[in-house]
């Protein structure tokens, strides 16, 4: 069991009192994660001791900076079971991750090469973030984008797979848990179909690496992507891992410093990765941040963050099957599950049951949660999503709750 | 309540029973969103002359969204144009006031209901969706958009 009262201690903005007087009840982890004292004191530490740009100075300052900018990288390489340090490749979130493995594709040679022939394979709970990209590649590829559907109880309809998936796949691209359906989706059904046709598998890891363990070996997956600031982290560091293999063959998107060998006038040769795809002077405070609060997470432990989670997610589903015309979308249960759930409630439109929880002081996401296609898929406009994290406890599910039910009376 | 500064009575009223719904005969249609919340508006204006004979809307979204296209319904119908518009411009230099604004009663009526809303941000669009779509489809009735007809 986590020590929650401990936990929350750790971060100041959970103790909030808001404008109206109400203390901060925080829901909306699944948009952003709040951060403890523990990284917001090493960015303090790293721009008061330690700033210099990496890589490059021979003072002193320089080789700090550096040091702990790649030691962040070790941290990461070590949380994910990377088999390489070398294979962690830090952007600016999961959107530029999946962005740039979708422009590798397009600009690499065979047998990557994505063309007129080839297929991408998404599915329709993805973000946006991991469908725009593709789109994009599809359209100046021509490249045909095909995905799978639905089904009613918001899990992945892989009834035709082998149809779906094929001999012309040339990359699988999917979320391993839905921002807003909660679902964790069957990796190894996917993964199997994808290796059997020989097609490269992109995993958005985006709303799994701060709430379970993460191990890329594991998911035999080619690149996986998650973004810090949804995990105790600063906003702007994000984390591509790839198979270091691909990583050698493939292109660099972004030119620029640091991810040059040498330049001429006429050509330029590369460095190796990681570095090959970290073009100009990288988020070295926000990399720091990202290695304090994976030591947070490993002081925790992922297994024991899971383990809360669940019992949050299952006491939340079962407080909300409490509440009259309130229709939960995704999973109604908690196996396979994470604690990000989305519902309607009637016909009170998502803004309006948002604006009246605040009023209660009471965070949480309305609108498409970048997933249209969800959306339309369940012929809803929006909805209500609460989500939780290490520090959410059962009283703020029952806040919640309450909420709703005041909600329900206002526009009753 | 400080809630109760936004969700005036006339603006639960407005959205629980809304004025001129549906769509009708139009000299010119648009279909506006707010992409952060996923309202929408159908929206359809018909001219006569110089007069606004009717707007005509479906849509779907908040409280403070739907309420909006009633108000304005009740607000331009059968005005003229130039006095319709200076009752857009006065709705939406209430809506950008930050609470600054409490709104003028002659002209605005039923409107002024929104100015505690112009207090927050996220929600000025939501009250502004129909009024910017009325805007963009007059111009285009105006400029001799094809006729519509009824659905």
């Amino acid at each position: 069991m986590l020590d929650v009262d401990a936990i929350r201690k750790d971060f100041p903005v959970l103790s909030r009192i808001l404008p109206n007087g109400k203390p901060l009840v925080y829901l909306d982890n699944a948009a952003t994660s709040q951060k403890p004292k523990q990284v917001l004191d090493a960015l303090t530490a790293y721009y008061e001791l330690h700033n210099a740009n990496v890589h490059r100075g021979v003072h002193t300052l320089a080789e700090e900076a550096t040091a702990l900018y790649e030691g962040a990288r070790d941290a990461v390489a070590s949380f994910i079971n990377a088999p390489s340090r070398d294979e962690v490749v830090f952007t600016k979130n999961a959107s530029e991750s999946l962005n740039l493995v979708a422009n590798m594709l397009g600009w690499a040679e065979e047998p990557y090469k994505v063309d007129a022939d080839s297929e991408i394979v998404i599915t329709e709970m993805e973000h946006h973030s991991n469908i725009v990209p593709w789109q994009l590649l599809a359209q100046r590829t021509g490249a045909k984008l095909k995905w799978f559907g639905l089904t009613d109880d918001g899990r992945l309809d892989l009834s035709h797979i082998d149809e779906i998936i094929t001999e012309k796949t040339k990359v699988v691209s999917f979320v391993l848990v839905s921002n807003i359906l909660g679902t964790v989706n069957p990796v190894e059904a996917i993964v199997r179909r994808a290796q059997d046709v020989g097609a490269l598998v992109v995993i958005d890891a985006s709303q799994a690496a701060p709430h379970m363990v993460l191990d890329v070996q594991a998911l035999e997956a080619d690149f996986v992507a998650f973004t810090g600031h949804k995990m105790l982290a600063p906003t702007g560091i994000g984390v591509l891992w790839g198979r270091q293999e691909l990583l050698e063959d493939l292109p660099p998107f972004l030119g620029g410093g640091e991810m040059i060998e040498t330049v001429s006038m006429q050509s330029s040769t590369y460095a190796p990765a990681p570095h090959k795809f970290e073009a100009g002077t990288p988020p070295i405070a926000q990399a720091v941040g990202l290695g304090a609060a994976i030591e947070y997470l490993n002081g925790v432990g992922m297994d024991a963050i899971a383990a809360h989670e669940h019992r949050i997610t299952e006491y939340a589903l079962s407080r909300l099957a409490e509440v009259p015309d309130l229709r939960v979308i995704g999973p109604t249960t908690a196996e396979d599950r994470a604690a990000a759930i989305s519902f309607t409630l009637g016909d009170i439109h998502p803004h309006d049951v948002g604006q009246v929880l605040d009023e209660q002081g009471i965070a949480v996401r309305v609108g498409h949660h970048c997933a249209r296609p969800v959306c339309l898929r369940y012929g809803i406009p929006a909805t209500t999503r609460a989500s939780f994290y290490l520090y959410s406890t059962e009283a703020e599910v029952d806040a919640l709750i309450d909420g709703l039910h005041h909600v329900r009376a206002f526009f009753g | 309540m400080k809630l109760d500064s936004m969700y005036q009575d006339i603006i639960l009223d407005h959205y629980k029973h809304p004025h001129g719904r549906g769509l009708r005969d139009g000299d010119a249609e648009v279909h506006h969103v707010n992409p952060t919340c996923g309202d929408e508006i159908t929206l359809r204006v018909k001219l006569e002359g110089n007069v606004l004979k009717d707007v005509s809307y479906e849509g779907q979204g908040c409280s403070i969204s739907q309420a909006s296209a009633s108000v304005l319904n009740d607000l331009l119908v059968g005005k003229e144009l130039g006095e319709a518009q200076q009752i857009q411009e006065a709705f939406l230099e209430l809506m950008q006031s930050k609470g600054q604004l409490e709104g003028d009663e002659e002209v605005l009526e039923d409107a002024i209901a929104f100015a505690g809303v112009s207090k927050y941000p996220a929600r000025v669009k939501c009250a502004l969706l129909s009024w910017m779509a009325w805007k963009d489809a007059t111009a285009q009735a105006l400029a001799g958009a094809p006729v519509k007809e009824s659905a």
